[in-house]
This record gives C-alpha cells, structure tokens and sequence, in this order.
C-alpha cells in the first residue's frame, strides 16, 4: 500500500467516522438537555417532504375505545420535531368513521422534552372549555396524546397535558394530569390503516 | 353360663357402638329461625350437628327457591340459585359462590338422604349468591329477606327522680307514634315486626310492664297505679340508630308538668345510658361516604335534553343515604348535599376526616357517540403513580422515598399512598357493585376498569367510581332522571355494600369469630 492509498483511506475512515458521531449526536440532542417551545405552525411542515408512518388514537364507533389508526406524518430525525408532527395530527381531524378525542378547537400551544423521556404537552384552553365531561372521554383525550407520543417516539416514555401552560388536576373533573402518564393501552382496539 | 353372659354382653356393647355409629352425628334440636318476608313469617329448623347449628338445605330449598343438586361421582353439592351455583364440597368448610371461596364455621353434614349446612351459610353463601336481602340475625334467630323492616329494639327502666324512664333504642330508626290508650302507652313503629329485647321494669308504681303488642308492630306500656303524665322524645343514635325516651310522671309532681304528649315537652337532658344495642355491624363496616360527582360550578356532563350530571348524581346521592342507613344501619355522609363546588382534594378529605369505611364515588358518563351506554365501575390504577405506591400496594410501606424536599411533593406521595393500601379492597368493592349493578341496570361491555382517577387517589379506604349510565344517550339521559331507575341503582349499591361488609365479615371472623365483635372501631385499619 502506498502513502498515499494511506492516506486517502485514513481520510475516508475519518470522513465516515465524523459522519456517524454527527448523526448520533443529531439523534441525541433532544433528550441530552430540555428542548421545546411554543410551536410555530410554520415551522411544523416538513421541509423534506418525507413521510413516516405513526398511529394515532380516535374515538371508536360505539364511543367506548379508541381505535388505532396507522396514518402517515411528515418524518423528522429531531425527536422534537417527530413529537411535534404526531400531535398536530393527534390533534387533527379524525378520519372517518372515527371521532377525535380532543375537543374541537385545541391547538398546541407549546410542547418540552426533557433528558428524562418526559415530554410537556401544553394545550389550549378548549381542551377542558370544550370537553364534553364524561371520564370515558376524558380518558380518551388524554391517553390518545400520552399514547400518539409514547408509541410513536421510543424516546418519550411519559407525557403530561398542560392547559394554557400551567398544570391542570384534571380536564374535566376525573383524569389526574399532575404528574406525567406513562403508555396505556387498555382503551385501545385494533389498528387499522387510514384508507 | 358365666362365659355366656361375658360374650352376651360384649356383644350387646358392640351391638351398641354399632348402631351410635350408624347413627348421624345429629345431637339435639334446636329451636327454629323465622324467616320473615313481606309475604309474612315462616319457621326454619335448625339441628346441631357436630357442636354446630345446622339447616338442612332441603328447606333452604323450599323457602328460598334453591335448586340442590348431589354429584355423586365428584362427591360434590351444587346449589343452584336463578343466577348463581353455589359449589359445597363434603369434608371442607369452604363453598364457592359464583367462583369466589368463602370460608364456612363448618362442613356440610349429612344425614341420611338430607344435607345440613352451618347457619353461616346464609348470610355468607346464599346471601351473595341470591344477590338480594338476607339477613341473618342470630341473636334473634331471624332472618330477614327483601324489603321486610324489622327494627332491632332494646329497652331499659330506670327512676330519674320521681319519674321513671323507658329508654328504648332503635336501629335502624324507623318512625313511630307514642300515644296514651287509657292505662297503658302505645308505641307504634312503620314496620312490619319488631326485633325486641325488652325491659323488665323497676318501677311498677309507674310502668308495671312493657310488652310487645301481639300481630302489630307496636309496644305496649302498662301504666302503674301511680301515673299521671308521660312525655317522650327522640334523640339521634349513632350509625342509623334513634333513642326514644318516655318519661312516665307521677300524679303529683313537684314542678309543673306539661300536658300528656304535648309538643316541645321533651324531657331535660339527663345522663345517657349506654347503647343498648350492638350496633357495631359485622365487617367494621360502619361509615360510608357518598360523593354526588361534581357540583356548582362544575357542572359535569350535559345530556341532549339539558340534564346534568351534578343534579342527577346529587339526587342519586341522596337517595342511597337515605337506603344505606334505613336497611343497612351504616353512617352515611355525602361529600355535598347541595348544588355546590366542593375539590376534589376535599371530597376525598370528607372520607378520610370521618373516618369512612368506604369511598364511593357517583358519576353519569358522557360519550361523543350518543349510542354508547351501560354502566362502569372504575377503582385506582396504580401504575400512573409510580414505583412507591406500587410498594405501599404491596405492604412495604416504611421504605417511604421523600425526594426534592418540596412540600407539595410529599404531600402527593402520602396522598397517594393512601388509595394504595387499599387497592385490592377497591378491586373487591368494585366487583361486588359490578356484579349487583349487573342485576339491576344496563352494563357496559367494559363493566369494570381501572384508572387514574383524581377523586379516588387520596382516599384512605376502599373506593371506587361509579358511572351509574351515559347521560350523552337519550335512552338512558330519560333513565337517569326517572324514579325507577335511580330506585333500581340505589338498592344494587346498597346490595353490593351489604355484600361487601358480609365478606369482610367472613374474612374477619373464620379464623376466631368472637375477635370480631370485640375490636374497636378502629379495627378494621
């Protein structure tokens, strides 16, 4: 082998080795320290145009479970962002035949990430004003936000739902918000593909 | 001829012991229950068999539509009710009621064709399993089904000065006249019978006797030879008991006396004797709180014809306070009794303050889709509150972790911890109100669920919530406010608290029976 073969092979392992830190260190930097902020909807269109599939929660037809539906979301490698695109359309109309849980009108307000997978949901106030105030219902609007983060984002592990970015006992009267809510699936039927 | 007479007897003897085995352990005779419905009073025998008080399941059968059936192969009996299999197994003091075991004093005994079960075995087999009134009083030697009212009475005579006085306490309190009927006084109760332990008297210048009326629920007090006047007033009792006290006054008295019966003319405040009656009910069971879901401000969920759920869980609310205590003699206290604000730190707070036994909680559910229905029993889910409520939960609560120093963090741990040391006995409540609730109301698929729920974390007792229908449907929007189906939860809440108390009961008293009685009442915590 020559220097310079050497060389140019050194450069290349440095190259691909430079690369994949910049790439973990990318995937690391929204747990690594608290991140969010109030989202800007500008912001929140994918600029790559990539789509990834994610499963979000609706209420069922006989309004006693959520169904799963698999429906396709812009992708972001910044688990920030990912978060941030599940719950806009978490938040989202539902696709038939479903109704969403989250009472019409909620916007997110602001959304945080913390090094600990506890992600801060801030909503606005429709979410309680606009609730219609059965804890079934309740149960719903809040796991299909604990349940769009956690199954979607690995990386999130628990999630609590602010209002008008303060911390709220309950949205109308049944569900404990105090504290984060990890993944619960118990209300959740089969999935289904968004057709 | 002297060996004849040797064999000759020995013969006689094993003869003897032949024939005492032979025979069933069946010892004396007791004397008989009555079993005492609105349709009226029947006698029940009882046997003793093996030192224990037994009936025989034939007439259980008869008197309480039983089906009894003998698995000869599996050595097994079946007692069927209309809903319900009761599984008895010979040699073993326990049955299964619906699949669950409960202990028995005894195993079933036969004799000959007939099988005999302990005493016990009402109210702690037939009683769940029938899913409706029974109750077994054994002091009494009753047992009362439906929606018989047989008050407990028991009275005392004592002077208090010149005048004597009947004490009679009461429970569960039932209304009732005094009335004077020439020598004698008449105490009418709205009952259907009496329960009554009565006085003899001490002072028959005044009160020669008090006696009970025959065919009416009524005592009679035989006026002595010195009477002149009577005044009688009612004092409230504890856990759903009434004190009536009559004075009876001599002819002539030192102080101006009101008129016979006169309103206002109750008698002065003297030293109380003691209860009189046993009220401690079986089970520790004693307080129950009732919270009417939401309230003033927070007005719940909203029906499509204008019905909230504050008004219908406070009317609710107020119906089974009223049930619990007349059929069941417990405390009962509501968390509001109004239209009214009250947190959900403070509803919880109302429970653990009066000590309750038992924490439930009345919703209406509401639902986006108008079609959804039924009823919901939820208790706590102990997964949103981490690992230390999962280790209080499992009894190891002197590791307790007080992390960050903040004030309110502790304050949530222990709020927290409180619901969970109780978590199993949730799950037991809830069950037994789903399974009565099941008799009476329309249920939903998911009749029985867990949850993080606000109201219930800082509970320091059994507690559970219940979503009695889903005021979103218009069906069952028109049951909530109707008479009939508020009736129809309110007595499978009071049967689902009877049942719970009575297998508190039998958990608490298999192993040693009279420590039962005897604990404070404190005990059960």
């Amino acid at each position: 082998m020559t220097r310079r073969t050497a060389v140019i092979l050194a450069i290349g392992v440095v190259a691909i080795a430079s690369t994949w830190f910049l790439l973990r260190a990318l995937q690391r930097g929204d747990r690594s320290q608290p991140t969010g902020g109030p989202v800007n909807p500008a912001s929140a269109a994918a600029a790559t145009g990539q789509k990834i599939t994610a499963t979000l929660y609706f209420v069922s037809e006989d309004g006693l479970s959520l169904a799963g539906v698999r429906r396709e979301v812009p992708f972001s490698e910044d688990v920030f962002d990912q978060a941030r695109h599940v719950l806009e359309a978490q938040l989202g109309p539902a696709p038939e035949p479903f109704v969403s849980a989250i009472p019409s009108g909620t916007t997110l307000r602001s959304l945080y990430l913390t090094e600990r997978g506890d992600a801060f949901v801030d909503l606005s106030a429709d979410a309680r004003t606009k609730h219609t105030g059965g804890s079934i219902d309740e149960l719903f609007t809040v796991y299909a936000i604990v349940d769009a983060l956690t199954v979607n984002l690995p990386a999130i592990t628990r999630v609590q739902i602010l209002v008008e970015g303060k911390e709220v006992d309950t949205l109308a009267g049944h569900v404990d918000l105090r504290h984060p809510l990890q993944k619960n699936l118990q209300w959740v039927r089969a999935e289904k593909d968004e057709s | 001829m002297h060996a004849c007479s040797r064999w000759c007897g020995l013969a006689a003897m094993v003869s003897l012991l032949v024939i005492l085995a032979r025979m069933p352990a069946v010892e004396a005779q007791a004397s008989d229950y009555t079993v005492m419905s609105r349709e009226g009073a029947q006698q029940l025998p009882t046997r003793m068999v093996g030192g224990q008080e037994m009936f025989a399941l034939d007439d259980l059968a008869r008197l309480f539509d039983l089906t009894v059936r003998e698995d000869t192969l599996a050595g097994g009996l079946t007692v069927s009710t209309k809903t319900q299999t009761i599984v008895l197994t010979p040699g073993q003091a326990l049955a299964s009621v619906a699949g669950r075991l409960i202990s028995l004093p005894a195993p079933p005994a036969r004799d000959g064709r007939s099988w005999f079960v302990p005493v016990d075995f009402v109210a702690r087999a037939l009683a769940p399993a029938l899913g409706s009134r029974v109750e077994l009083r054994k002091p009494s030697r009753l047992i009362l089904t439906g929606e018989v009212r047989v008050p407990r009475v028991a009275g005392a005579i004592a002077p208090q000065g010149t005048l004597a006085r009947l004490t009679l306490d009461v429970a569960p309190a039932t209304p009732h006249s005094v009335s004077q009927d020439g020598a004698r006084l008449l105490i009418r109760f709205e009952a259907d019978a009496l329960d009554a332990s009565l006085p003899v008297s001490t002072t028959p210048e005044l009160i020669s006797a008090v006696r009970r009326a025959e065919g009416a629920p009524m005592l009679v007090v035989d006026l002595g030879p010195r009477f002149g006047s009577f005044r009688s007033s009612e004092l409230p009792g504890e856990r759903g008991a009434t004190r009536i006290i009559v004075d009876v006054l001599p002819l002539t008295s030192p102080t101006p006396e009101p008129p016979p019966g006169a309103p206002g003319a109750a008698a002065p405040p003297m030293p109380d004797p003691p209860p009189l009656l046993d009220l401690a009910p079986p089970g520790g069971l004693r307080t129950v709180v009732i919270d009417a879901g939401h309230g003033g401000d927070e007005e719940g969920a909203r029906g499509p014809d204008g019905t909230l759920e504050k008004d219908v869980t406070l009317s609710v609310a107020k119906r089974l306070k009223a049930a619990l205590e007349s059929r069941l003699g417990l405390r009962v206290i509501l968390t509001r009794d109004s239209d009214q604000t009250v947190g959900l730190d403070e509803r919880a707070a109302v429970a653990n303050n009066n000590k309750a036994d038992l924490f439930i909680s009345l919703h209406a559910n509401a639902s986006l889709r108008p079609a959804a229905s039924g009823a919901e029993v939820f208790y706590l889910s102990l997964a949103e509150y981490g690992d230390q409520a999962e280790r209080v939960a499992r009894g190891e609560s002197e590791a307790l972790p007080v992390f960050g120093g903040g004030t309110r963090d502790i304050e949530v741990i222990l709020w927290e911890m409180a619901q969970a040391r109780y978590i199993e006995q949730s799950a037991l409540l809830a069950q037994a109100i789903e399974a009565a609730l099941r008799e009476h109301v329309p249920m939903s698929p998911r009749a029985i669920q867990q949850a993080p729920f606000r109201v219930l974390v800082g509970a320091n007792m059994p507690a559970v919530l219940v979503e009695m229908a889903f005021i979103t449907n218009p069906d069952q929007e028109r049951q909530l406010k109707s008479d009939t189906f508020q009736t129809s939860l309110v007595r499978a809440l009071v049967d689902s608290v009877g049942r719970f108390r009575d297998g508190r009961s039998t958990e608490s008293s298999t192993p040693a029976p009279a420590t039962n009685r005897a604990r404070g009442p404190g005990a059960p915590r």
